[in-house]
């Protein structure tokens, strides 16, 4: 089947002999052929990078967006809140994605008062790192509301921490103080959390991030009634740039992950 | 490009790659991602489309270069063009279809070790046509991607209710659950070779006897 008059044959015949004349000019045509073959695939991925960059980082700030109105009811505009110098400040227009972890996300309803904090944070879950984004009220100090970003939990099992409304519905009104506890079974005290049968390890896994996440930004944050105010968008959509929190995968790129 | 040698080769290489040697159900290639992203149909058929486009662009790119490329350093060479056009389509998934990505997850860099992918190009790309090598990718993805829309769309059936996110029997279906977790994957797959197998085996005795017939 292979047709006999399309061969292997070299375009550029090299002498004869594998040590003499022809020996130093082949082992330069291969290494000109791969080198160019890396050169030629550097430049067509860099170009596909380029091309699709903008259109990447856009889908990660509307994922982003969507969770934080998600984790804090009421939400209709956002800004971005970057802890810089032992302070929370807003963080600038065409500002650089600032470092792991320094970064939470102010929610303001329509009229532009305060609503709350959407916290990212991550941790190891049971089969890989979880990465979540809750929502926290200094005023009552409590959190209400907590999505799962990006998980790898056993599917059916742990990743119902992802899906599952029961769970899901216990930090709507959940206290941290003194902090969050997971109960097998039923909790009754508000700060109490039900694991999820059969999904153990996730559910703790859930707890210690949100747990970790406080102990590290509720020092930070100012007193309730002192939340940067929302300034003015003047009509162009604020810059997001999601952050990856610490712990978790390196912001920016998800090859090699 | 030049024309096929014979006419309807290039329909026969084509053909080839969908039931005879099917990469999945016959030549028994490409398992990983076969198993482990056939949980839902959607992702399956994400897969398969995604190794349809390397296996396509690297075949045509190593038949073109076919004599230029020096024996000794062929297959790295084919490497690093699978590996180009497996990063591109890797960014095409993420802005395109973010949600995808996200459930494909780590698969998608690993077409790059899809044997399916690098059997083509020795076995195939790097001795035809142009044409024919095209024709010969269409027919393995297309075969590859059949394959895995099959075994998506059977294992999220049972072991979801539903199919392509649709919920198919109601909340009240108990599903199997055993069938989106990777023993699921072997045991749906395993029925499926045993189907082909046997329907296969029927076919060459109905074609034994017909000969047999008329002679």
């Amino acid at each position: 089947m292979p047709d006999e008059k399309d061969d292997q044959q070299p375009l550029v015949q090299i002498g004869p002999g594998g040590k003499q004349g022809g020996g130093l000019f082949e082992t330069l045509r291969l290494v000109f052929t791969l080198t160019l073959a890396g050169l030629l695939s550097g430049l067509l991925i860099v170009s596909a990078y380029e091309l699709t960059l903008p259109r990447i980082e856009a889908n990660q700030a509307a994922a982003l967006r969507k969770a934080v109105f998600e984790v804090l009811p009421g939400t209709k505009q956002m800004q971005q809140l970057i802890w810089r110098d032992g302070h929370l400040v807003v963080a600038g227009p065409s500002q650089k994605a600032p470092q792991p972890g320094s970064s939470v996300y102010g929610g303001y309803d329509q009229a532009g008062k305060f609503v709350g904090y959407a916290i990212p944070a991550a941790g190891p879950g049971f089969q890989d790192t979880i990465q979540l984004i809750f929502g926290f009220n200094p005023a009552r100090r409590r959190i209400v509301g907590m999505e799962v970003l990006e998980s790898r939990e056993t599917p059916g099992l742990g990743s119902r921490i992802a899906d599952d409304p029961g769970f899901h519905s216990q930090f709507k009104d959940l206290a941290v103080e003194p902090k969050v506890v997971l109960v097998k079974g039923h909790g009754d005290k508000a700060n109490d959390v039900d694991a999820i049968t059969g999904a153990t390890i996730s559910s703790t896994a859930v707890v210690k991030i949100i747990n970790k996440a406080d102990a590290t930004w509720l020092p930070k944050l100012p007193k309730a009634g002192q939340a940067p105010a929302l300034v003015p968008s003047k009509g162009k959509e604020r810059e997001i740039h999601p952050v990856k929190p610490p712990g978790g995968p390196v912001p920016g790129g998800n090859s090699g992950k | 490009m030049s024309s096929p040698t014979e006419p309807g080769q290039a329909y026969a290489e084509f053909v080839k790659g969908l039931w005879k040697e099917n990469p999945t159900f016959v030549q028994v290639l490409g398992m990983c991602p076969a198993l482990a992203v056939t949980n839902t149909a959607v992702n399956g058929l994400a897969m398969g489309v995604a190794t349809l486009f390397v296996l396509l662009m690297s075949s045509i790119l190593v038949s073109s270069l076919r004599r230029l490329i020096p024996k000794q350093v062929r297959i790295s060479t084919y490497i690093v063009i699978i590996a180009t056009f497996v990063t591109v389509a890797d960014f095409a998934l993420q802005a395109a279809a973010p949600a995808v990505h996200k459930e494909l997850g780590a698969f998608v860099p690993l077409i790059v070790v899809n044997c399916i992918i690098l059997g083509r190009q020795e076995a195939f790309a790097s001795r035809n046509t142009v044409w024919l090598s095209a024709m010969d990718a269409l027919g393995m993805g297309s075969g590859f991607t059949g394959a895995l829309l099959l075994l998506g769309s059977l294992r999220e059936i049972l072991g979801k209710g539903s199919f392509f996110g649709i919920s198919l029997f109601g909340p009240h279906f108990e599903p199997w659950v055993i069938m989106i977790l990777p023993p699921g994957g072997f045991l749906m797959l395993g029925v499926l070779l045993l189907i082909f197998a046997w329907v296969k085996e029927r076919r060459q005795h109905t074609s034994e006897q017909a000969r047999e017939e008329a002679a």
